[in-house]
């Protein structure tokens, strides 16, 4: 049961092999045991679990229960939960119970039915790439404990990639659902932005962040997307569309289909071994019966210097509602009400979080404004455009997730510019809005290496069958790390 | 470009975060790294390029003007600092 599909649960649960109940037991035993190895969980709350597992096996009893119901799933700590803590990884609110649920929660929850097991530990108001940043200290990898599990949906991660849960959400602002996916050997999907709400997920950088499935197979992230996704009134960037079923074409097969390859992301800069996973799973899709071309994204060098425009700006703008005054953290001593804002700030903020306030403070200020963050939205155009030209050729882009395998703790933490370049393939996607997923493709040095599958805006379910295919023929994403229990 | 820490200190003012004389000084030496990547920006010459602010190019969509929530002040205060017969509660800043 813990290395199920979701498939394979959501029969065992239909059928009656084990109830939402005992299921849910099998992983709160398992985080138990595990949990103060990896640190991936920051909230468990087996009452709470348990009394959903119940009203999903009454669901279940009564024969009104969805596919997907019963089944435990790990929620970043970046939705809020009605009644759970949600921090954010931040101590500004380490002590914020939520008052209401986000649109992801309601709709995976209330509506189909899954079981939360707890909240995921993340980079601090996910800004970051390694799980270090977090107020609640660094999630460990399970396939090597001195290393990171990547960021910032770190937690979830560790926990899908060590049973503790079957699947997870993350959010994914510059590639914090694919660079984890990546160094935890998974299969996650960043979906187009405005397809997932983002009500209630804790706001980084507005026009790009964008909630999605991490699990271990690309059917498992359909299942998933199925219950994420839908217009939402109540986020002004939610976008009305047809709904899909993302499973109806995973099988579909792959002939014809033609893989655009970057130069760009083939070139220096990715370790040697990383990239020959890679190429050798190039190999697979062109045996899949898919074919490649060389495309440019002449202008992706610049994604990062834009991003380090753009969303710290957002950032700024968004993390000003921290203070003091309505919920979280607030000061002991202060003297007026300026001091009290700026001493529950620089108490209740980590560092990343500040110089990403302060540089966004700093590109939107009188005199900044046009050469720093107007030339940001400018690259940002041309960053898009390079895609729609590459599009013109190709179905799908792929590369490298990321530039190498799970890196030390500790070992970028002292420097923040080494950190942003561990998200140098991910980053891109989000500036242009496309979906981008990560999927296992094998192994450099015993860790896991992902490759990065881009498609068109509202491609998802061709992403999805795409990754499918490549695990219909490999292995790599049912490999489990060992020597954990 | 350089931050002096003059600079430094009036950004983390503008940002509404305490910065000490210690801190301030790492923070200069990280935000100028940072910047020196950011500055790889100015190279490109973009003009005439439309800038993008969104990912999706829609207009903000409309709702009707009614009430459409619940009142739930004292769920919503229960979780604050310090209230007061409904109202958050902050140093003076009238006298």
């Amino acid at each position: 049961m813990i290395n199920a599909s979701l498939k394979q649960l959501a029969q065992a649960l239909a059928a009656k092999q084990i109830s939402s109940v005992e299921l849910t037991q099998l992983f709160l035993d398992r985080i138990n045991r595990l949990n103060p190895t990896l640190n991936a969980f920051v909230t468990v709350d087996a009452e709470k679990s348990l009394k959903s597992a119940r009203a999903a096996d009454a669901r279940i009893a009564a024969g009104n229960a969805g596919l997907l119901t019963g089944i435990p799933i790990a929620q970043k700590d970046i939705f809020c939960a009605e009644g759970w803590l949600t921090t954010c990884g931040s101590k500004m609110l380490a002590n914020f119970v939520s008052p209401y649920d986000a649109t992801v929660i309601h709709k995976m929850e209330s509506e189909a039915g899954l079981v939360s097991l707890g909240k995921t530990n993340m980079d601090e108001f996910a800004m970051g790439s390694s799980n270090e940043t977090s107020f609640f200290g660094p999630v460990r990898n399970p396939w090597d404990t001195a290393r990171v599990p990547g960021g910032s949906s770190g937690g979830s991660a560790a926990a899908v990639a060590a049973r503790l849960a079957p699947a997870a959400t993350g959010t994914d602002t510059g590639g914090s659902i694919r660079q984890p996916a990546a160094l935890c050997n998974l299969t996650g999907l960043k979906p187009t932005y405005g397809v997932v709400s983002r009500y209630g997920m804790i706001a980084f950088a507005s026009s790009l962040d964008q909630a999605g499935p991490m699990a271990a197979s690309a059917e498992d992230c359909a299942l998933l997307l199925n219950t994420m996704v839908g217009f939402d009134e109540r986020d002004s960037t939610s976008l009305e569309r047809p709904t899909e079923d993302y499973t109806l074409n995973l099988e579909k097969p792959l002939s014809g289909l033609r893989i655009g390859l970057p130069k760009e992301f083939f070139g220096e800069g990715c370790d040697a071994e990383v990239m020959a996973a890679v190429r050798a799973a190039l190999a697979e899709y062109e045996k899949l019966g898919a074919t490649t071309v060389e495309v440019s994204l002449p202008n992706s060098h610049l994604s990062v210097p834009a991003y380090y425009v753009i969303a710290p700006a957002e950032a700024s703008s968004n993390l000003s509602r921290f203070d003091g005054v309505r919920y979280g953290f607030r000061a002991e001593d202060y003297g007026n009400l300026d001091d009290m804002y700026m001493k529950s700030r620089a108490q209740g903020f980590g560092a990343e979080v500040k110089r990403r306030i302060m540089i966004g403070a700093y590109v939107l200020s009188h005199g900044y404004y046009d050469a720093y963050y107007l030339q940001a939205q400018r690259i940002r155009r041309l960053i898009a455009n390079d895609f729609v030209e590459a599009f013109k050729v190709c179905d799908v882009i792929m590369g490298p997730t990321s530039p190498s395998t799970a890196f030390k703790l500790g070992e970028k933490a002292a420097d923040p510019v080494q950190m942003y370049l561990s998200d140098i393939y991910t980053i891109a996607v989000n500036l242009a809005g496309l979906p981008g997923m990560s999927v296992p493709c094998g192994f450099a040095g015993g860790l896991p290496v992902g490759l990065q599958l881009i498609g068109n805006y509202f491609a998802e379910a061709q992403l999805l069958n795409v990754a499918h295919c490549y695990q219909q023929a490999t292995d790599w994403h049912q490999q489990r790390p060992v020597g954990l229990e | 470009m350089s931050l002096t820490l003059e600079q430094v200190q009036r950004i983390a003012h503008l940002a509404r975060i305490e910065v000490s004389a210690a801190e301030a000084l790492t923070t200069q030496d990280h935000l100028n790294g940072i910047f020196q990547l950011i500055e790889q920006m100015q190279a490109v010459d973009t003009s005439g390029v439309e800038p993008m602010a969104h990912a999706q190019d829609l207009s903000q969509r409309l709702r009707e003007d009614r009430v459409s929530e619940n009142d739930r002040r004292a769920a919503y205060q229960a979780i604050a600092p310090e209230t007061e017969a409904g109202l958050y509660l902050v140093p003076k800043v009238i006298e």
